[in-house]
């Protein structure tokens, strides 16, 4: 096979692994430590969480949407639970109810895009930032920041425990992977996420419950949410809903896009996110290790994925059928 | 007889009159409480800090708050949420609609500047809190953060320096680079640490007040260098991700979490579960009272720039010692002032 045919076949997907691999095997060499089996674990584990709101994302992009309210829903729904736990509910109790209102708001997130038919992008910044100013007024109405009470009791294992000496939060990342695999490589409403997001009117044509699907996806994204903020409250017994302000979002677009999910819905799998998300996790890993500035870090970390959207628009070029559905 | 006593009691009668003549005349002519007290009432008091949902801001507005009207000051607050753009455009409204005091906190040195300056030419008095910009107004209330590098840098030494048998390595957790309170923290532990051989800086990263961005920074240095002696962080709620990372190592006992804070009562707790070891507390209900104090002084001279002072918050350092004595007070009780 000559070189030029070789490049041809490089998906997006195949050019992050490469580079991960090399950026591995070339911390691997140069810096002391990297490779020690408890740095790997550490490295895991910090982009656990990214990496299970990745996953939701995912679902959501596939079926071409976009979900910018995970964040807000993240931060108000587990900080709620935590207050509610302090307050002196049943820890039980307290879980279902943040997980209930997680659900909630991406039920009306999913409702708004599938029936009132508002792009993605609009409604889900608007409920993102309905979320968090409903919960600031009504839900959490001291500190931005939650503190987890004793009381949180086994719940806190979560984000702090470990079995057979892997973190937690590194099992449910996995367990979540496979889930959402089995999902979409098995499950009907799997496949019918794909072909709505591959063509939406032709895939109402065909009699698939598109509205009803669509809502189903958002929902997803919030169960998604809602974990990866009981992980990271749990990990540092607080949680801090000011994360809302933060570019955390656009990290977790960021790993999806990376990863070679396209944008304008219909492909990509549970892989491509598991790679971009090893790229960042490795990346961050050794630029701390390196002690490289903040501000630098932010600065590889962004000229990467410009580099990913770029190769993204050469590999998927826009044809004319992406052209007269628009991108989200 | 009956004249004598009659005399008596006139005498007697004059004497009581007297008496409390004078006593009423200390009360009502005491020349300075009135001034003071006009100088206060019916004047309005606008509170601006960067965001209002954050437990120092609770406790300098409530402070402010309650005093303001014990002596019949309106009492404005507006909440920008951490965004420089709404607390500028704030700001501007608040010049425009003139209270007496504005009472603000920079989120950096230089976005409010221009309108401070604008504000105390307009005739407002302007009392910054816990940030300095780059202009001086009627007051700056906070505690020294350059001194407190210096201090947060020699318990480092003590810790860890030359003469103890440890590993000598230390790492700088910063907050938001740019932000006043971590850029002149890091700056005064950078003057005394840089004139230390003896004292290694494995790491020194930026979290963005950030807490889990802290617990990933700090776990994977502790990875590389298990035998750290110290740890400085520059404020305990972004602190927690570090001292949790730490306890989570196992390493709780020989590296030590040194970081500062207003001494809300979680702070207290997590010095008491050994997340922390030092914290240096600058008692944020004290700095309310600070800035309660800058507004009177204001408002007693004329206001709007014609006096200029740096009010520097008293300190102390906190630790598992002294923690039970300590007032660890409940943010939830200013926040409620507040609503």
């Amino acid at each position: 096979m000559s070189i030029k045919r070789w490049l041809g076949n490089l998906s997006q997907e195949k050019i992050v692994l490469l580079i991960t691999v090399t950026l591995f095997v070339t911390f691997s060499v140069s810096l002391n430590g990297f490779i020690g089996a408890n740095n790997i674990l550490a490295l895991l584990r910090n982009v656990a969480v990214l990496g299970i709101l990745g996953l939701g994302m995912l679902i959501v992009v596939l079926g071409r949407g976009i979900d910018l309210s995970m964040v807000a829903i993240m931060a108000i729904s587990v900080a709620w639970t935590i207050q509610l736990v302090g307050e002196g509910t049943p820890l039980g109790l307290a879980l279902a109810m943040g997980y209930g209102f997680a659900l909630a708001m991406s039920c009306i997130s999913g409702t708004l895009v599938a029936y009132a038919e508002i792009p993605a992008i609009f409604a889900t910044l608007a409920m993102g930032t309905f979320v968090y100013g409903f919960g600031r007024a009504h839900l959490i109405t001291g500190t931005d920041v939650v503190y987890l009470p004793a009381s949180f009791g086994w719940a806190s294992q979560i984000g702090q425990g470990q079995l057979w000496g892997i973190p937690i939060p590194i099992i449910l990342a996995v367990c979540l992977a496979f889930v959402v695999f089995l999902f979409l490589r098995f499950s009907k409403h799997g496949w019918n996420t794909y072909n709505i997001g591959d063509n939406t009117p032709a895939a109402r044509v065909t009699g698939i419950p598109v509205r009803p699907t669509m809502v189903m996806q958002y929902m997803m994204s919030g169960t998604a949410a809602y974990l990866a903020g009981l992980i990271t409250a749990t990990a540092v017994q607080s949680m801090n809903t000011r994360i809302v302000n933060s570019n955390m979002i656009y990290d977790v677009i960021l790993i999806v896009v990376l990863g070679g999910v396209s944008l304008s819905g219909g492909r990509g799998n549970v892989r491509n996110v598991i790679v971009g998300t090893l790229l960042i996790g490795v990346l961050v890993n050794g630029m701390t290790i390196m002690d490289i500035q903040y501000t630098i870090q932010n600065v590889i970390k962004s000229l990467i994925l410009l580099l990913a959207i770029i190769s993204d628009s050469i590999i998927n070029p826009r044809d004319e059928q992406t052209g007269q559905q628009g991108d989200i | 007889m009956e004249w004598k006593v009659l005399k008596h009691s006139m005498k007697l009668a004059t004497l009581a009159i007297g008496f409390s003549g004078a006593l009423y005349a200390q009360e009502t002519n005491d020349p300075f409480r009135g001034p003071a007290l006009d100088a206060l009432e019916g004047k309005w008091v606008a509170y601006l800090p960067i965001s209002a949902g954050f437990d120092l801001a609770q406790a300098w507005g409530g402070v402010v708050k309650e005093e303001a009207e014990r002596y019949g000051m309106k009492f404005t607050i507006q909440d920008p949420n951490w965004s420089t753009d709404a607390m500028a455009q704030g700001m501007t409204s608040l010049i425009a609609e003139g209270p007496d005091v504005i009472v603000t906190q920079n989120p950096d040195t230089q976005s409010l500047a221009r309108l401070m300056v604008q504000a105390n030419r307009a005739g407002i008095a302007v009392v910054q809190m816990n940030m300095q910009g780059a202009v001086q107004t009627d007051a700056f209330v906070g505690p020294d953060y350059i001194a407190m590098g210096r201090q947060l840098a020699n318990m480092a030494i003590e810790k860890c320096g030359g003469e103890t048998d440890t590993s000598h390595k230390v790492s700088i957790v910063q907050g938001v680079i740019t932000g006043g309170v971590s850029y002149f923290q890091v700056q005064g532990i950078m003057e005394v640490l840089s004139e230390r051989d003896d004292i290694e800086i494995v790491s020194s990263q930026a979290a963005d007040w950030d807490a889990s961005k802290a617990r990933a920074i700090t776990e994977t240095v502790l990875q590389q260098h298990p035998d750290l002696c110290a740890i400085l962080d520059m404020w305990d709620g972004q602190a927690i991700g570090t001292g949790a990372a730490v306890k989570q190592a196992g390493l709780a006992d020989t590296v030590s979490v040194i970081t500062s804070g207003g001494g809300a009562a979680s702070t207290c707790d997590l010095i008491r579960d050994d997340t922390f070891d030092v914290v240096v507390n600058y008692d944020a209900p004290g700095m309310g009272r600070d800035a309660w104090t800058a507004i009177m002084i204001a408002m007693q001279n004329g206001g709007g720039g014609k006096m200029k002072t740096q009010v520097f918050s008293p300190t102390y350092v906190m630790s598992k010692d002294n923690v039970e004595s300590a007032s660890c007070w409940d943010p939830e009780q200013y926040a409620a002032r507040l609503r």
